[in-house]
């Protein structure tokens, strides 16, 4: 399958791999920011044809894992209530929540519906007239033009029954995070390919400025990933610090403009909690002004939720790149992907989540 | 002892859902779920000699004659789909469950719940299915039942059908005859069946000429007896796939079982739409493929007479029993760059990703 089987070559993978094995002097630990690439990295194996100088640590990109525990319970409220035809992507049905997850909810009738696309969720509430519909928009940079597509098309056709429930979050400020903290020890970054398709790479400029390390756009299939391993030794090494596009395939420098368009349209950037790290400040997006009442927060009056999390499970640490999930005692014992007891085993490219299916 | 880092931020964790107060959908999903719910429900309250043997069916022996009798529901929707429907389902499932004891499938019985509504002309078309894919299977359909439940309590049609087949061979075919060193062949390309039901499913429409798999399978297995195969195992992929399949055949057998992904075919269709939706196809549902765990100086020629027969044409051998029994029961995997890793259960149906 072509842009598929070129990047999974055997023999290709093997040549990267020996050109980084080349390069690497010394030991290097280097972050991939998106959940999307940590699953490839553990189901292809990529790590084991890497120099054991090279410790690949896995951030806080997984969109599921980081969706705060209180939102989630916010879901499941609304989504219990009579008359509520709550639609969400798929994996964030299973993600439990204080008490009970949206599988659940379905369980004792409640009307969770899976879609593949946020427009599926407007055209819903257009053939649904008398009920609500609510869509969790859940995400970073990637799927927020999609959801912020939704919210004005529904607004375009008076569609009134419409909401979002919004837990968007952004990868720059995540990345910033990690970085300030006292405890980092990550010395390069695989930007995301994906939000960079969408977002470009410029705002990453300020930030390998202003730490120093090297920030690489990487793409999603073994190769890609491993050439955004060399692109990022190589900086390592010659004591370089830029930004660089490995992934010029899907990636343009200045991102899809108009998709950025219908982002500034709908959306505004706010504080945003991070489940298994705490608030972060401007790292999300909330509805504008102009489109708040299409905010399902508000309709449902679910705003004010709090929820406490059990501070027993390591995922902060690991989310920060700063533990592995074999380190924690819990792992494959107390928490399991049936069990979690933390953000990064709940999701399928959660860190955990990840390690436990491919690595036990 | 360097101490323990500790984070800047406060850590916060979701507490742990111990237990599902309701039955959920993935507790019939053919993964760790409803794996669980056998083994903590079922197996104990039922327990005994031919039960524990888990396999496809029963096999046991009546006046002097090995029998192999099986059961299984079918709750497809919708009805019809590219390449089939829930009639030939029903047939082809429960025929092929006895195909998997190597029994000759002779005869089936039907239970049919119809939901008040259901058109005529649907119900027609889906017994006259019943009746082409028994004739091609070889079985009859000598007994049934019929309720009607009311409008709201049903999806159209559910049907359960029951199987006795006879064995006509002295091969202890099941988990406990898997042998190390054994190879593991794979009947066809997989995913077929699960990407067709999702492409033609509500909210996840996307266009693909693929069909659904859905074949009898007793053919393929009588050309390996009849040609002398010493077949140890069998076992037909459904719900969870290729990786269930073998993760079952692992854990019954008390053996490891190491797989080549680059050796197991899928079909271009289905790798695309398992691309799209982030799904693995080794854990995509299947209707017309199995595996058999044959031993290894047999595996060429078995792959032979496997493909010699169409349904077979893209057989392939995909992996080995590992020669020692010194680690876990698990399945490894090596992937298409080489390296190895788990194929483990999932937890219950694969879920579309975010992105």
């Amino acid at each position: 399958m072509k842009f598929i089987d070129e990047y999974r070559d055997r023999e290709g993978a093997e040549k990267c791999a020996r050109a980084i094995a080349r390069i690497t002097t010394r030991p290097w630990t280097i972050m991939e920011v998106c959940g999307g690439q940590t699953h490839a990295i553990v189901k292809f194996g990529i790590d084991e044809l890497l120099p054991k100088e090279i410790t690949l640590v896995h951030g806080p990109g997984c969109p599921v894992c980081v969706t705060p525990l209180e939102l989630i319970d916010k879901a499941i409220e609304i989504a219990s209530q009579p008359g509520v035809i709550f639609c969400s992507f798929g994996d964030m049905l299973r993600v439990p929540g204080s008490k009970r997850d949206l599988l659940a909810v379905k369980s004792t009738g409640g009307d969770v519906r899976m879609v593949y696309s946020p427009l599926d969720a407007v055209k819903i509430a257009a053939e649904n007239p008398s009920r609500q519909v609510v869509f969790f928009a859940v995400g970073f940079e990637t799927t927020a033009p999609a959801n912020a597509m939704a919210v004005y098309q529904a607004r375009q056709k008076g569609i009134k029954n419409f909401s979002i429930l919004v837990s968007h979050v952004l990868v720059p400020p995540a990345i910033e995070a990690v970085l300030s903290s006292p405890h980092n020890r990550v010395q390069g970054f695989l930007a995301a390919g994906h939000v960079c398709a969408i977002m470009g790479y410029t705002e990453y400029y300020p930030i390998a400025k202003k730490y120093h390390v090297p920030i690489v756009v990487t793409g999603f299939e073994p190769i890609d990933i491993l050439r955004g391993v060399y692109a990022c030794i190589q900086q390592c090494e010659q004591g370089r610090a830029e930004v660089e596009n490995a992934y010029a395939r899907a990636v343009q420098r200045e991102g899809n403009e108009p998709a950025q368009k219908m982002i500034r349209e709908v959306f505004r950037i706010i504080p945003r909690k991070w489940r298994g790290i705490g608030e972060i400040p401007q790292s999300g997006f909330g509805l504008s002004e102009a489109y708040e009442e299409f905010d399902a927060e508000k309709r449902f009056g679910v705003a004010g939720y709090t929820a406490e999390e059990s501070s027993e499970c390591i995922s902060g640490l690991i989310l920060q790149g700063v533990k592995k999930p074999g380190d924690c005692t819990a792992f494959g014992k107390k928490c399991t992907p049936e069990h979690p007891l933390g953000a990064t085993m709940v999701s399928n490219e959660g860190a955990c989540a990840a390690y436990y299916r491919y690595r036990r | 002892m360097t101490p323990t880092p500790k984070p800047e931020f406060s850590q916060a964790c979701p507490i742990p859902i111990s237990d599902y107060p309701n039955v959920v959908m993935a507790h019939g999903g053919g993964g760790r779920l409803m794996q669980q719910l056998i083994e903590s429900i079922f197996v104990p309250t039922f327990k005994n000699d031919l039960l524990s043997q888990r396999h496809d069916g029963a096999v046991f022996s009546l006046a002097g004659q090995r029998l192999a009798f099986t059961t299984d529901s079918y709750v497809v929707q919708p009805l019809f789909f590219p390449g089939g429907d829930i009639g030939t389902l029903a047939v082809n499932g429960t025929a092929n469950d006895l195909a998997m004891c190597g029994a000759r499938p002779l005869y089936l019985s039907s239970g049919l719940i119809i939901e008040e509504g259901l058109p005529m002309e649907t119900l027609w078309r889906i017994v006259q299915s019943m009746k082409q894919a028994a004739d091609k299977a070889g079985v009859q359909l000598v007994t049934g039942d019929t309720k009607v439940v009311d409008k709201g309590k049903g999806d159209g049609i559910f049907i359960n059908t029951a199987g006795v087949g006879v064995i006509e061979h002295n091969l202890p075919i099941g988990p406990g005859s898997v042998r190390p060193g054994d190879a593991v062949l794979l009947s066809g390309d997989i995913g077929r069946h699960g990407i067709t039901i999702m492409s033609v499913r509500d909210g996840l429409g996307f266009e693909t000429s693929i069909e659904s798999d859905c074949a009898p399978l007793w053919s393929l297995v009588a050309a390996l007896i009849d040609q002398g195969i010493e077949i140890h195992c069998l076992r037909d992929l459904t719900r969870g796939g290729l990786a269930s399949g073998l993760n079952e055949i692992a854990q019954a057998a008390n053996l490891p079982i190491a797989i080549d992904e680059t050796a197991v075919p899928v079909r271009e269709e289905v790798r695309g739409a398992c691309e799209i939706l982030g799904f693995d196809p080794i854990y995509v549902a299947n209707e017309g493929r199995f595996i058999a765990f044959v031993p290894a100086n047999q595996a060429d020629r078995a792959l032979g007479i496997l493909r010699a027969n169409p349904l077979g044409a893209d057989a392939s051998h995909i992996g080995t029993v590992a020669a020692t029994t010194e680690t876990r029961p698990i399945v490894t995997l090596k992937s298409q760059i080489g390296a190895n890793r788990i194929l483990d259960l999932l937890s219950g149906e694969q879920l579309p990703r975010i992105c």
